[in-house]
């Protein structure tokens, strides 16, 4: 083991103390695709193992949900169903967005500390692991659109061309959810606060964005000076948008000028969630 | 030495943490909150500790390097380092070629995953594609030997049939360099053995590998040259038996405090010395302990001392007793005894040394692992083939003669058969 000259052959690996930001490596999140794939397929056969009745629930949950929303806006607060449908059918459309969001965010938060035992035993470029909770996120939007379908036709809603645009929303969507919830992850290492600080903030969102009421609601309640308050939340024309997608012309359009901003606001904090976890990536395993 | 030969280059390597020293010790929740509200801005005393410092040298393709030290003396983090879950805080690691690390048994085992599942959960937390563990598959079942509850969820094995299929996987990894952190003490002494032949096949399979231990038997068996880690620096670098040797020669003291004794006996007299001469002692040693019995009470007129021996198991393996000797002691303010054992004969491992001061009425101190040697995995036989030597717990000395052969002519199986 004598020291020899300086070598001509390039390493395979260098190792060196980064500092600052760094790029994303996506060649190397490709090389570990199999492992993102196994850690999905892990979350998702967990989820509801030792559960009697399984999958189904991946149906009543927002079901449920969309229950309580039509009994709390629609029967005690008396707002009308803004299309032709029953306004279950509205509730059920904004809980598709929601559950999407929320259950990304959550997962993806909480991925890090969850996963501590990997984090510092085991090397894989650390964004793998929000990455794979989508799937299972991926999974249930899909179950619960099928029973979505099956409430518009059952209620006579004729999809328009406006469904094609469902997969934009869904992306965008996730990306405000991703970045948010990676930025969550790789706080949560060094502060478990921020475990806590999320449920409040997961359950405010939920009621101050248009999940079980329609933005054209707000925009008639409230005093016009607090419309773009309400707007600079990137969400509200997400969940609205998503909704128009698929119950069309008879559901509120969404204001096209806050979807512009909403989609900046979405990319922009899907790039600062995946560039800010690269940053503090270098410690997780130190401080986990 | 050309530089393809590389496996691992490591320059210039330091480590360090920041470690925070919280001087008020709250027993309630209550308590430290009281303190938070009272002392808001407090902040904990911080100090940088180095890990590892300046660490460098290199590793040639298809050596097997064992990597030794004491506790915390960075081994773990060094191998953190290569495997590059931490980073270091200056210095280049250079690796020349794909790396696989194997810091514990079992990463990422679910207990709600069946066996069959975990295997594949496990192997790609290893970093094994999927085909590379669909091909090992049913080599890794067998080597665990779980075939009838691959369909079962791992929580419902039992911890044995547990660390094997953990184990299983990972002795299947395949990298180009190997980097295992003391792995061999799982599961009993026949799957250990097991265990130690797969990571022989991997030392001999040309690889190279980066083997953490504190089993010196197994780093001698399985190493071709040595690093000895010592307070984050390297202690020493070289051929493996070199290595050990220093390793060994550091001395072991073990400082006994006398305030707040909490041992139990009636403490009328105390070990408040016990220290042997080294550390580490071949089999054929002899072993020196330093014994100093102060006198606390009032009452008891004297003792006899009884020492015991234990392995790493905690069974007794020697006792010595002062009686054997016809030796009892009478009460003095302070007594210093010393003790020698002739050539112990022990077999290679760690040991436990218990002194005890009894009377006639009961225990007065026990002194439970009072002092720690090891005693190294060079054989006292002109032989250096560990393997030999299998688990006896002695090394006794024995000779073999050979008395006055005779010729044989081959001879033929007197077959019993009916026709």
């Amino acid at each position: 083991m004598e020291k020899t000259a300086p070598t001509t052959i390039k390493p395979l690996v260098t190792i060196r103390p980064s500092t600052g930001w760094a790029a994303l490596n996506l060649r190397e999140i490709w090389q570990f695709k199999d492992l993102l794939l196994t850690l999905a397929g892990r979350d998702v056969k967990l989820r509801y193992r030792q559960t009697a009745i399984g999958v189904v629930w991946v149906v009543l949950q927002p079901l449920i949900s969309a229950i309580i929303i039509t009994f709390v806006f629609s029967k005690i607060a008396n707002i009308p169903s803004p299309g032709t449908f029953p306004y279950f059918v509205f509730a059920y459309a904004g809980l598709l967005g929601w559950q999407a969001f929320s259950s990304t965010l959550s997962k993806a938060s909480t991925c890090l500390v969850g996963n501590s035992q990997l984090v510092s035993k085991v090397f894989f470029p650390r964004l793998v692991l929000p990455i794979s909770t989508v799937f299972s996120t991926l999974i249930d939007f899909g179950v619960a659109l099928v029973v979505m379908f099956a409430l518009m036709v059952w209620n006579h809603v004729v999809p328009t061309l406006a469904i094609l645009t469902l997969p934009i929303w869904l992306l965008l969507i996730l990306m405000v959810a991703m970045g948010v919830g990676m930025l969550a992850a790789a706080m949560m290492v060094s502060y478990r606060d921020v475990q806590y600080i999320l449920p409040v903030v997961i359950s405010f969102l939920q009621w101050g964005s248009p999940v079980g009421y329609s933005v054209s609601y707000v925009v008639a309640k409230l005093a016009p000076q607090y419309h773009p308050l309400y707007m600079l939340n990137p969400l509200s024309s997400l969940f609205e948008g998503l909704r128009w997608s698929l119950l069309g012309s008879t559901a509120p359009v969404p204001a096209w000028g806050w979807v512009g901003y909403a989609v900046l606001c979405a990319v922009g904090v899907f790039v600062w969630g995946a560039f800010g976890f690269k940053k503090m990536e270098r410690k997780f395993a130190d401080v986990i | 030495m050309s530089s393809s030969d590389l496996a691992i280059a490591v320059r210039g390597v330091s480590k360090s943490y920041t470690i925070a020293h919280n001087a008020p010790n709250h027993t309630t929740a209550a308590e430290a909150l009281i303190h938070r509200l009272r002392h808001p801005l407090e902040r904990p005393a911080k100090e940088t500790f180095w890990a590892l410092k300046e660490i460098d040298f290199e590793v040639k393709k298809g050596e097997v390097v064992g990597v030794i030290g004491r506790n915390g003396a960075g081994k773990s983090t060094l191998l953190k380092l290569l495997s590059r879950i931490t980073e270091p805080t200056t210095g280049i690691i250079e690796l020349y070629g794909r790396l696989g690390s194997l810091l514990e048994v079992g990463t990422g085992f679910h207990p709600e995953l069946t066996g069959r599942e975990n295997v594949y959960l496990n192997g790609s937390i290893l970093g094994m594609s999927r085909k590379e563990i669909e091909r090992q598959f049913d080599a890794i079942v067998a080597f665990a030997g779980v075939e009838q509850f691959l369909d079962t969820p791992v929580k419902r094995y039992s911890s044995g049939m547990y660390v094997r299929l953990a184990f299983a996987v990972a002795a299947h990894l395949n990298p180009e360099i190997l980097i295992v952190d003391e792995v061999l003490a799982v599961g009993d002494a026949e799957f250990q053995k097991k265990c130690l032949g797969a990571m022989k096949d991997v030392a001999n399979s040309g690889r190279t590998v980066l083997f953490v231990s504190h089993q010196m038997q197994a780093i001698n068996s399985l190493c071709s040259s040595g690093i000895y880690l010592d307070k984050g620096r390297i202690g020493y670098m070289g051929d493996v038996q070199t290595t050990i040797q220093h390793y060994m020669s550091v001395r072991q003291t073990q400082q006994l405090a006398t305030e707040e004794i909490k041992r139990p006996g009636t403490g009328e007299f105390r070990f408040t010395g016990f220290t042997t001469d080294k550390g580490t002692y071949l089999s054929t040693d002899d072993i020196h302990l330093d014994m100093e019995i102060t006198c606390f009470g009032q009452t008891q007129p004297g003792y006899f001392i009884s020492l015991e021996i234990q392995n790493t198991h905690g069974l007794p393996v020697l006792h010595l007793d002062s009686r054997l000797l016809n030796q009892e002691y009478t009460r003095t303010e302070l007594r210093r005894l010393h003790l020698t054992i002739r050539e112990t004969r022990l077999a290679q491992g760690d040991y436990r040394i218990t002194g005890v001061i009894c009377s006639t009425g009961g225990v007065i101190d026990r002194l439970e692992g009072g002092a720690e040697i090891t005693i190294a995995p060079i054989l006292p036989y002109p032989t250096r083939r560990n393997d030999c030597a299998g688990y006896a717990a002695y090394y006794p000395d024995f000779e073999i003669e050979e008395g006055p052969n005779e010729e044989t002519t081959p001879r033929l199986l007197v077959e019993n058969s009916a026709s």
